[in-house]
């Protein structure tokens, strides 16, 4: 049975563009799923080259047409399988992107340690920012499912993402200049962890400095239908009025609102309120509450009268 | 003795140099030192301001462009960008 996320989950990714299941995947699991992509010891294999050749040798992972329906592309019982089945991560995917989602593509990252680029005499580097694909001006959204096999300690590197940075539309490497964002963070996870991106959030692979090699296998999945209230079929979801915009009488209690208008280090004090509306228009879509608001961004400027 | 520049792109705030230092990066000339993404969590300096007073020579400030009418709400890249370099002598 799919656990649907809730609706402060969603109001998460609606804001952050990402949400994290730490060790959810069993042991027994992340052994196969390493077999079956054709792991091999790191003193076993001297170059980048001969470990690609390795894994193509000796992987049974299918090969997968795009656009291939999620629930027919693992075989029965294979470890992608039972992940995909898993009760969290099915009732994400249902929640995110529905029942009758479609695979984009796949694809096993391997981030190498350093005695690779040492004995290649290679400068080793982490790579650059960037957003997935190409420029995507759509309302419609994709998912990226990051699995970890494997731990993840802060010396390898982890994936590096920025929270909130999904619904800013770039062109894949053009945010390459960016360093280092403030508010940065990187995936340091035990195994079996489980990270879904929406398919604008900006991030990169980090460099790997451990002596163990970093995998990080991702399935992109594209929706069919229209990603309204799909966590909450019955529709039971109805928005907050607007609230005071100034108030001595503080609440402790978090609500949705809070949710979705938290603010990041990394966003200009101008661009941080468009950042906000373009939250609200996104959660409109996500609710079909086509006229809700948050703090009365849309309300003040949609009061158009001539 | 050879010259070799240092760069310091800083993104800013808002577009004004006392402003707070959002996201950061360095290329280093000198070859001293191999600056990377991801390597740092901490701005060099608070503001634009701090690297002037460190002796940062500004070369390059965005401009303020309007948003095109249509698309006023649509968010892309960080704004307020600052180019800046040190001259640095040596034997390189």
């Amino acid at each position: 049975m799919p656990k649907l996320l809730t609706t402060e989950q969603m109001a998460e990714f609606a804001s952050s563009g990402c949400l994290f299941f730490d060790a959810l995947i069993d042991e027994k699991t992340n052994k196969e799923f390493l077999d079956d992509i054709g792991h091999t010891e790191i003193d076993k294999v001297d170059t980048v080259q001969d470990y690609y050749k390795n894994i193509k040798a000796t992987s049974s992972i299918p090969r997968i047409p795009a656009g291939t329906p999620l629930k027919d592309a693992y075989p029965k019982n294979s470890p992608l399988e039972k992940i995909f089945q898993n009760e969290v991560v099915d009732g994400a995917i249902k929640s995110l992107v529905g029942d009758s989602t479609i695979i984009d593509h796949q694809f096993l990252h391997i981030t190498f340690p350093t005695k690779y680029f040492k004995q290649a005499n290679q400068r080793q580097m982490s790579q650059q920012n960037h957003q997935d694909s190409t420029i995507d001006p759509r309302n419609t959204f994709d998912v990226q499912v990051f699995y970890f096999p494997t731990e993840v300690t802060k010396e390898m590197g982890g994936t590096r993402y920025h929270p909130g940075t999904h619904l800013r539309i770039v062109n894949e490497f053009g945010i390459a200049k960016y360093q280092n964002i403030k508010g940065q963070k990187s995936i340091v996870c035990k195994p079996g962890t489980i990270g879904i991106f929406h398919n604008g959030l900006w991030h990169g692979a980090g460099v790997n400095f451990s002596e163990n090699i970093r995998y990080m296998f991702k399935v992109r999945l594209q929706p069919t239908e229209k990603q309204e209230l799909l966590w909450d079929p019955e529709k039971k979801y109805q928005p907050l009025p607007n609230r005071a915009l100034y108030w001595t009488d503080e609440t402790k209690d978090k609500t949705i609102n809070d949710i979705l208008m938290q603010s990041y280090p990394w966003q200009e004090a101008d661009t941080n309120r468009l950042d906000k509306i373009n939250v609200v228009k996104f959660w409109r879509l996500l609710t079909g509450h086509n006229k809700m608001d948050v703090d009365y961004w849309l309300t003040r400027i949609e009061n158009e009268l001539y | 003795m050879a010259k070799r520049q240092k760069v310091l792109v800083l993104y800013l705030k808002f577009p004004s140099l006392e402003a707070e230092v959002i996201s950061w990066a360095t290329f280093d000339g000198t070859g001293k030192k191999l600056h990377m993404t991801g390597d740092s969590d901490e701005p060099p300096y608070p503001t634009g301001l701090d690297a002037l007073l460190d002796g940062w020579r500004l070369f390059q400030a965005s401009q303020a462009i309007p948003e095109h009418p249509g698309q006023e709400f649509r968010t892309s890249y960080l704004k307020h960008e600052f180019f800046f370099e040190k001259l640095e002598e040596g034997d390189f």
